[in-house]
């Protein structure tokens, strides 16, 4: 019998415990050469990773970014992305925080036994589009597998190397007072996406993650030649732990106005349900770019060309004031401390 | 959005604050008894609208941090008992017992599980039956009435393997408790406006009375508090001392009928120690004789009296009204959140932990003498 699945190249085997995976799918042998040939490798599609060599041979005609992240999201799959779209988003977008252009990425999975195979063949698909829509290529890789009970499904971990294309450093040394603070967008989706999904909290509306690549106005940006001083991604800690984390290592005071930092209504209506301060909530494709205020206007019309951070506005300024130290100026005038989130993000009780 | 910009007005809290200004004649002292209205004030900056002539002193309503050490040490004892699944709020679990708090007994291997509703907890029971799961059960009268139906749903459905810790306090107590005491400098309060939301008014009318001090019921966002303020002070300044609510649109004078009468078929009125304020008769609920045995201390044992520990932190007079959180000199350098001294610093309702988070280790304002 044969089952008509349209052109794909994924393990046709219907049934049995073909459909989980095995500690043999790590074992180096048969089966994890079989796992290669018929989900991995034809989910990335790349001539490098078909040569099945120990590594990739690349080369880059300039200087490089280079990073890596892990990804461990629970659940793995949530509005608006999974682990997969997260681990290809998360490190590119590293790069071009680094003012790179992101060329290269490797994949290595760490597979639980037990998880199902179309589990897998999601998460490897995602990953492939996500690359395909970033223009990265995915040019090496690992797979091992761990004992049931031993990791929550899969964990990935990614690692990129990017082109340089800024010429002057990018990072918290250069911001000078006076600069402008661009956000590339609303905030807070992330987060909110992957509480509502891990908790089962229904609201009314889905709440999507923003999860998506922001190389392109990043590279827009120094290609104009705006004198971009330092980027930073907004993830784990969210816009506030971002800036704090700038303020201290550069030794410069940042103001904010709250009014121009935008959050959805649905956003906001579950940060107040659940007791979350949005400036602390995670994103996935947000940013925050400071360049001196005379570019400031060009850089949010360049920013505002990609739909990914159509939404850039001036947030603030690196001022005077207490070295070190981030300032909000809520909707009463009166300006309050911003901190890094301490511990973990844990609703109020009442 | 509705229901919330409209409250947060910069150009309302500014005509508020004006109204206020033109009000005092000569310097009030007010509490506010809930750490939410606390983390708003401190937040907003709505004391730094006020005239300096009116004080507002942070109250006690901050129920993680009210929550006496020994519940947290049998907490941790029942969460490190195999078989048995401890479900908490997120909050309990930072703050510090005996020898360590609930997330050291979780990485040593406790069972513990962040809940956001008590019912999450009776889930967890019905999905896992042979295993024990206790609620920790602390709060205001706020929660209540969640609680009360997780052991009514419990007793009803024979959920065998459900049980609470009970740790609840009530407010009218410790603000005779705070009125009774030496020091007391308090002469009216914004009562917390979700406990009366669950509770009603009339029984803050007595207070009023007795201890001839405005009471006026108030909500939690900026315009809320303004006008709980400016209402306080018509009262002080017209002499006058009685209960009325700025928070209609959710208090009534009787409260929620339905939710009170959960709460008398669920709990009963006992007294309690409050950590850093003492013992106060009749300040909490405890589960009824009915509900005997879905309570945590029957199945597992009483929780053994306890005292508060002795030490530089000032978290207990900060609860009373009569210090403020910068007045400490460990503040900001020897307790920060993440390595706290007190229990004010710890919880996301403290007003140590409202200063620190909102006003960086500056103090805005000179402390009290």
């Amino acid at each position: 019998m044969t089952i008509d699945q349209g052109f794909s190249l994924s393990c046709p085997s219907p049934g049995g415990d073909q459909d989980r995976i095995q500690l043999a799918h790590g074992g180096g042998g048969r089966a994890m050469a079989r796992l290669l040939e018929t989900v991995i490798r034809p989910a990335f599609g790349d001539a490098e990773l078909d040569r099945q060599h120990d590594g990739a041979l690349l080369s880059v005609d300039s200087p490089v970014a280079f990073t890596t992240d892990s990804y461990v999201v629970n659940p793995l799959f949530f509005a608006g992305g999974d682990i997969g779209t997260l681990a290809v988003n998360g490190t590119a977008n590293d790069l071009a925080m680094c003012g790179a252009q992101p060329l290269y990425l490797s994949v290595g999975f760490i597979l639980e036994e037990g998880l199902s195979m179309d589990t897998l063949r999601r998460v490897v698909a995602s990953i492939g589009s996500a690359a395909r829509a970033a223009g990265l290529r995915i040019v090496t890789g690992d797979t091992k597998v761990v004992d049931r009970g031993k990791a929550d499904g899969l964990f990935i971990n990614t690692a990129g190397i990017g082109r340089l294309m800024a010429v002057n450093p990018i990072g918290p040394q250069a911001i000078r007072p006076g600069d402008a603070i661009i956000l590339s967008g609303d905030i807070g989706r992330h987060g909110i996406a992957i509480m509502a999904a891990r908790e089962g909290l229904g609201f009314e509306t889905v709440i999507e993650s923003d999860c998506a690549p922001v190389a392109a106005p990043v590279l827009a940006l120094i290609e104009a030649g705006i004198d971009v001083h330092c980027l930073r991604d907004l993830t784990r800690g969210g816009l506030a732990s971002a800036l704090v984390e700038i303020a201290e290592i550069s030794g410069q005071c940042i103001a904010l106005e709250e009014s121009n930092i935008a959050v959805r209504a649905d956003v906001i209506a579950a940060c107040e349900l659940l007791g979350l301060d949005p400036l602390h909530v995670a994103n996935e494709g947000r940013f925050v770019a400071i360049v001196p205020s005379g570019d400031a206007e060009r850089a949010i019309a360049i920013m505002r060309r990609h739909e990914v951070s159509c939404g850039a506005t001036i947030i603030g300024s690196v001022g005077a004031g207490p070295a070190g130290r981030v300032s909000c100026r809520g909707p009463l005038g009166v300006a309050r401390a911003i901190d890094m989130l301490n511990g973990e993000q844990l609703p109020r009780i009442c | 959005m509705k229901y919330r910009d409209e409250y947060r007005d910069g150009a309302a809290a500014r005509r508020l604050a004006d109204a206020i200004g033109r009000t005092v004649t000569r310097p009030w002292t007010l509490m506010e008894v809930c750490g939410g209205q606390t983390h708003a004030i401190v937040r907003y900056g709505i004391d730094e609208l006020l005239p300096p002539s009116v004080e507002l002193v942070h109250g006690p309503g901050c129920p993680v941090c009210v929550t006496p050490i020994e519940y947290i040490d049998k907490a941790i004892e029942i969460a490190l008992r195999p078989g048995t699944i401890l479900c908490s709020f997120g909050d309990m679990l930072r703050v510090p017992g005996t020898h360590g708090d609930l997330f050291g007994a979780k990485s040593r291997g406790g069972d513990i599980r962040i809940v956001y509703s008590p019912l999450d907890a009776l889930a967890i029971a019905r999905a896992e039956p042979v295993r024990e799961v206790v609620f920790f059960a602390v709060g205001f009268e706020t929660t209540a009435p969640a609680n009360a139906m997780a052991a009514y749903r419990a007793k009803q459905d024979k959920i065998a393997n459900f049980s609470m810790l009970v740790s609840h306090v009530l407010v009218p107590p410790a603000m005779r408790a705070i009125l009774d005491g030496p020091d007391s400098r308090i002469q009216g309060f914004l009562a917390a406006g979700h406990v009366c939301t669950v509770m009603g008014t009339r029984e803050y009318d007595p207070i009023a009375v007795r201890y001839r001090v405005p009471i006026v019921v108030t909500g939690f966002e900026p315009i809320d508090i303004l006008e709980g303020v400016l209402m306080c002070v018509r009262q002080l300044e017209e002499g006058r001392a009685e209960v009325e609510n700025q928070y209609s649109r959710s208090v009534r004078r009787d409260g929620n009928p339905t939710a009170l009468e959960l709460l008398a078929q669920v709990f009963t009125v006992i007294p309690r120690r409050w950590r850093g304020i003492g013992d106060i008769a009749d300040s909490g609920f405890g589960l009824s004789a009915a509900y005997v045995e879905i309570d945590a201390e029957f199945r597992f044992g009483a929780v053994r009296s306890g005292e508060d520990p002795v030490g530089e932190c000032l978290s207990g007079s900060v609860l009373r009204g009569e210090r403020r959180p910068p007045d400490c000199p460990a503040f900001g350098t020897r307790c920060t959140p993440e390595n706290p001294l007190g229990v004010t610093m710890v919880s996301s309702e403290g007003a140590c932990a409202a200063y620190y988070r909102y006003r960086g280790l500056v103090p805005t304002k000179e402390p009290a003498q």
